[in-house]
């Protein structure tokens, strides 16, 4: 068995981004970037499943600009075997990237595809769901468990009332929630291992996709500010304050 | 133009989700139709036919349709779509779910979590778990469009019943199964409608230690909701977490106890009305955003805070 992993370069998930209010856009200069910690998530999954035996390969590919090769050596540090690079200036809309990876699949077959749910720059909870539908693939979302069996593979997602476990055909595609398991961090020598490893090129015009963008940002502004800060002593006052100053209780 | 709203429901009544949903379709295009998809399901299709401004329902039921697997709902509503310019839905796990599947089907982008409508084009959405307002806009004719609910009001009961259609079901691609789901019941609101909700973090401990907070949640008639990191330590489950990632909600009151506030957190909750924080760190950040910020151990202070509101129950 083959596994896809699509990782995404991304703000680091600690740093507080700001707008620039000239350019109006997030202001990327010099701010600490890292892998998508779901697609983070995604991999250690992957090498879970090489690690019991069920898979041969596995196979990161990330959409980007030059550095985001530093994200997939991150992978290839964790356990994956190695990397495709697909070159973009900035990264397009998710129905584009579902389009590139579905090239990306024509190239070579995979039995799974294991993406994050959602990058947590641009929030959208897209990319692995129009995948599947491109490739006509099963598909299970927000998986907090996940068990391969010979022709089929059984997850646990995470929904809104609880946990939902449906049993998908192979092959899949899979997206990660925060609870499937906790990555595990590169030792030195499996990054120096990585260095080894191949990652190779493909530009998105040899693909033949049109990437004309569906939807264009016209504006980036900061939310209102929330005015908090105030204190209260005591429970009493507090219970005073909800009670005869706001009103909610 | 024509908008179709994807009904969120548990096969007996509508979602208040829906409900906020359909008030942003609205603002898009009035009247709407709704479809409600499921199995015996047609008294959800019936609370749809009397909102405001609903002009019909469509109804599908079918085996196939009674867990809404992904795969089947996509490929109807790809179907009916082709009547249709937009497909709106709240941004509940089932749409986030199925919503993108569609899109990709009519190849067309989708627009995720919308808290405005600028006009049938143009709307906007948080990015970076809500530290940024983004506004988009789409170039295609048709469009797929979740919707964050907490940014709409809930439709309301209109002075007419729209007519309900039955349609017939789909093919059954039959690339998944359902097996089983776990809900937990519970007596208490849904975190996502509740007016008042009352969340614990890592500083609570256990989840024994919880029952502090259900206590103070059945006094106010609240929600329980949880940081990640509680669920993570297994003190609640899933469905109980609060932030970027997991719920979104903006009730009238919102008490964060022992919960520090990160990024992560906030975004799920900093539209609260009013928020209150009890933690020991008077540097916590959630006291940044607190109204009523109390610098107390919790193991003090909530068991006060329920003798406290007992006395004002009596
Ligand atoms: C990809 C990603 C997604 C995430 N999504 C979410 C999300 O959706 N929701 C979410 O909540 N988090 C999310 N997080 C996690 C987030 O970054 C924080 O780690 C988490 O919110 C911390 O939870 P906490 O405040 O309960 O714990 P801590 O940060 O450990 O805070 C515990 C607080 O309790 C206080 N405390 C301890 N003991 C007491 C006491 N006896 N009395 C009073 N106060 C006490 C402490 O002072 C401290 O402030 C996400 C992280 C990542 C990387």
């Amino acid at each position: 068995m083959k596994i896809l992993v699509p990782v995404k370069r991304v703000v680091d998930y600690n740093v507080k981004i700001r707008v620039d209010k000239e350019t109006n856009a997030v202001d990327l200069n010099n701010i600490k970037m890292s892998i998508n910690p779901f697609d983070e998530i995604a991999v250690e999954e992957a090498i879970r499943i090489k690690e019991a035996g069920q898979c041969d390969e596995i196979v990161v590919v990330s959409l980007g600009p030059e550095q985001s090769k530093e994200t997939i050596r991150n992978a290839l540090a964790m356990g994956a075997d190695r990397g495709i690079h697909v070159k973009t200036d900035h990264s397009p809309e998710p129905l584009l990237v579902a389009k590139i990876l579905e090239k990306v699949c024509e190239k070579e077959d995979y039995d799974l595809i294991i993406l994050g749910k959602q990058s947590i720059d641009d929030d959208c909870n897209q990319t692995g769901q129009m995948l599947s539908a491109l490739l006509n693939r099963s598909l299970g979302t927000y998986a907090s468990k996940v068990e391969i069996e010979n022709d089929t593979i059984i997850v646990t997602r995470e929904i809104d009332g609880g946990l939902q476990t449906i049993k998908l055909k192979k092959p899949a595609v899979l997206t990660t929630d925060l609870r499937l398991n906790e990555p595990r961090y590169a030792s030195l020598p499996n990054i120096m291992k990585a260095k080894q490893k191949t990652i190779d090129e493909l530009d998105p015009s040899d693909l033949g996709i049109d990437m004309t963008p569906k939807v264009s940002t016209k504006k980036v502004e900061e939310p209102p500010k929330r005015v908090g800060g105030g204190k209260v002593e005591s429970i009493q006052e507090l219970v005073d304050k909800l009670k005869n100053v706001s009103g909610v209780i | 133009m024509s908008v179709l709203v994807l009904a969120e429901h548990n096969n007996q009544s509508l979602k208040e989700a829906t409900k906020k949903a359909l008030t942003a379709a609205l603002k898009i295009f009035s009247p709407a139709h709704v479809v409600v998809i499921g199995n015996n399901c047609a008294s959800a299709a019936n609370d749809a036919a009397t909102l405001e401004g609903v002009e019909k329902v469509l109804l599908v039921e079918d085996t196939t349709y009674e867990n809404m697997l992904c795969e089947p709902t996509a490929d109807l509503l790809f179907e009916l779509m082709k009547s249709y310019d937009y497909l709106v839905s709240a941004a509940t796990t089932n749409g986030k779910n199925i919503l993108p599947r569609v899109a990709a089907k009519l190849d067309v982008s989708q627009i995720s979590e919308i808290i405005s409508v600028i006009d049938n084009k143009t709307f906007q959405r948080p990015i970076y778990a809500g530290n940024a307002i983004a506004t988009v806009e789409s170039s295609t004719e048709k469009n797929v469009i979740t919707v964050r609910t907490t940014a709409f009001e809930t439709a309301q009961v209109g002075s007419s019943v729209a007519t309900i259609e039955k349609i017939d079901a789909g093919n059954n691609p039959g690339l998944s199964e359902f097996i089983e789901e776990k809900v937990s019941s519970s007596e208490r609101p849904e975190l996502t409608s509740a007016g008042i909700i009352v969340s614990g973090g890592r500083g609570m401990q256990s989840g024994d230690n919880f029952k502090m907070l259900e206590s103070v949640a059945d006094k106010l008639g609240a929600a329980v909701g949880a940081s990640r990191a509680a669920v993570d330590a297994g003190f609640v489950p899933n469905e109980y977490q609060v932030g970027q990632t997991g719920k979104v909600v903006a009730p009238e009151l919102y008490i964060a106890v022992g919960i520090s506030g990160a990024i992560q957190h906030l975004a799920g909750m900093k539209d609260s009305k009013v928020i209150v924080a009890i933690n020991k760190d008077d540097e916590a950040p959630i006291f940044e955003v607190a109204d009523y910020g109390l610098v107390a151990d919790l193991f003090d202070a909530v068991p006060e805070l329920d003798k406290e509101l007992e006395k004002i129950q009596k």
